[in-house]
């Protein structure tokens, strides 16, 4: 199979078929989810504050200063990770392309040269959290050969992508062709590993905030 | 009809055969050779002939051709006329029918062995190779006989190197590139839809100075026209890099001359030579005059995607096939929570509780 042909194929059934396994994986686990409920509450709601759930989806994306002393460097690098993958999905012209023919949806892009540096210190941050993994002896008891897919698997796509704007490492047919099977090999494993934070976020939240205000404890 | 010697075609140009025997006379004594040499070096040097060149057009659109016609250097007719005799072309030669055949077998003959093979126009397979025959032969038993004989082959247009249009999707003749005909002599392949003008010649006149075919990449193009892509040599690349890009033909970014990327360009995956040696005379290229690049040299461009979808735009995603997988599952979804719920029912079936006092007992 040539570059070209390879490149075909994942701009065509590649795509087609990770997307597909990420919606039918995403609407499966949330059927799950769902579905087990919680046991229900009989005892009488502490406050009448309403809205607390959704109060709660934002505040915790500020961790209390408590909290942020524990560990301020992996907070500081997972924002600049975050951030960095969402200027280079989500503010970069040609992925605005790509996802302007998925979701219909459409909204203006960073100069590239910026969705570039963004790239390469969400790649850097991405680095420094594996070291700080591997070297604290309790982190690195803790992981799971799940964690460091993960790892790996939202690394390549960043670095391949990294790559073939710049025509690093593999001739840029072939380098474009490896970058987009990534991603879907990304989106594919999305709902199956703990990658579906992106989405369970919401709800994992606005629970916790909701349960939390029941019991007295207001956002 | 035989080829002209180099000696008709001297008389052909004013060079009487006076002047043609002292030039003999002047070059034997430049090498040295007796006053009795000069009729034989005469005679070597009037049989001397131009190199034949085949043409055979298979399942072709002639564009090969149209392009080889704007040849600026070597114009076609230098070239036709001086350095090679092109002894078989649909388009170009006078004779027509039996005639035609029988100069190309006269050539084939001639020059066994010697002769290059240019070919444009993929070769059809599907039953038995009817979908395209000339003097009632198919393309492919044409092609076979005339390979046999040559020294080299150059497959001209991405029909001839790749299949190209006929070879689309559904490919319903079962068009195939010479490649995959002729695996014992060289195959120099010259894609393009057309090819630049001076890119056909240009490997030409490389075979005809060197006697040997150029370096090849992994697709046997010339890596002398072949090895950069068209954006790492366009002149919008600073756009590219910067992020400017226009947003539809003729609005303010593309007057501005920005990138043609969100237009559909393909120079980033295409391999060719349109940036640098352009077209008509260096006059442009399809960037240049505002339009993105078709990738028409690489394999299999028509079925990569809208001419008009940039590179990073799927080709072809069909809501159908997301919405029955998606509801697959959702149908999971839901047994997986039919499945979960009467593991829970069980489990509180068989679940005994534990008071204070059973806690206390030793293990």
């Amino acid at each position: 199979m040539s570059a070209m042909q390879f490149l075909v194929w994942v701009r065509g059934p590649g795509l087609q078929w990770s997307v597909a396994i990420l919606i039918a994986g995403v609407l499966l686990r949330m059927f799950e989810i769902l579905s087990l409920g919680r046991r229900p509450d009989l005892s009488e709601p502490r406050t009448a504050t309403r809205g607390s759930g959704w109060r709660t989806v934002v505040m915790r994306s500020i961790p209390p200063a408590s909290v942020f002393r524990t560990a301020p460097a992996l907070f500081i690098l997972g924002y600049l990770f975050h951030l960095g993958l969402l200027a280079s999905v989500a503010l970069f012209v040609p992925h605005l392309e790509l996802l302007r023919r998925i979701l219909g949806l459409a909204w203006p892009g960073l100069p590239s040269p910026l969705v570039d540096a963004a790239a390469l210190v969400a790649l850097v941050a991405l680095l420094m959290v594996l070291v700080y993994r591997l070297r604290d002896p309790v982190r690195r008891r803790l992981s799971t050969v799940e964690d460091y897919l993960v790892w790996a698997l939202t690394f390549v796509p960043l670095a391949t992508g990294y790559c073939a704007f710049h025509h690093l490492l593999l001739p840029y047919t072939a380098m474009l062709a490896v970058h987009i099977l990534s991603v879907e090999l990304l989106l594919a494993a999305v709902p199956f590993t703990k990658l579906s934070h992106a989405y369970t976020l919401l709800l994992a939240r606005w629970y916790a905030g909701a349960i939390a205000a029941r019991k007295g404890v207001v956002t | 009809m035989t080829r002209s010697a180099l000696d008709e075609h001297l008389r052909r140009n004013g060079v009487s055969r006076r002047r043609f025997l002292q030039f003999c006379a002047a070059t034997a004594a430049t090498l040295g050779l007796p006053l009795d040499a000069v009729p034989a070096l005469a005679a070597a040097i009037s049989a001397a002939r131009r190199p034949s060149v085949i043409w055979l057009s298979f399942q072709e659109c002639t564009g090969c051709t149209e392009s080889l016609t704007r040849s600026h250097n070597p114009t076609l007719e230098s070239l036709i006329l001086e350095h090679v005799s092109l002894d078989y072309h649909h388009t170009l030669m006078a004779a027509s029918g039996t005639a035609a055949e029988g100069a190309r077998a006269a050539a084939e003959a001639e020059s066994a062995g010697d002769y290059l093979l240019l070919a444009d126009g993929s070769v059809p397979l599907k039953d038995g190779g009817i979908y395209s025959t000339i003097a009632g032969r198919t393309n492919l038993e044409m092609l076979q006989e005339a390979a046999k004989g040559a020294a080299a082959v150059i497959a001209i247009g991405s029909c001839a190197a790749y299949g190209g249009v006929p070879g689309a999707v559904p490919n319903p003749t079962g068009a195939v590139p010479i490649a995959r005909i002729v695996k014992d002599k060289p195959v120099v392949n010259v894609p393009g839809c057309p090819p630049i003008p001076t890119v056909i010649t240009g490997v030409l006149a490389h075979y005809l100075m060197f006697g040997a075919v150029p370096e090849l990449d992994g697709l046997g193009r010339p890596l002398a026209y072949y090895s950069d892509t068209i954006h790492d040599r366009c002149y919008r690349r600073p756009f590219y890099d910067q992020g400017k890009f226009a947003d539809s033909f003729d609005d303010e970014g593309a007057r501005s001359g920005w990138c043609l990327f969100k237009l559909g360009c393909k120079g980033p995956t295409t391999h060719n030579a349109c940036a640098t040696t352009r077209w008509n005379d260096g006059a442009s290229f399809p960037i240049q005059s505002g339009h993105g690049c078709l990738g028409c040299s690489e394999p299999g461009f028509w079925d990569a995607g809208s001419f008009y979808a940039p590179l990073s735009a799927p080709i072809h995603l069909d809501p159908a096939v997301t919405l029955s997988v998606a509801a697959a599952g959702a149908a999971a979804g839901a047994a997986m929570a039919i499945a979960n719920r009467r593991r829970k029912a069980a489990a509180r079936q068989v679940h005994q509780p534990a008071a204070v006092a059973d806690l206390e007992k030793p293990l």
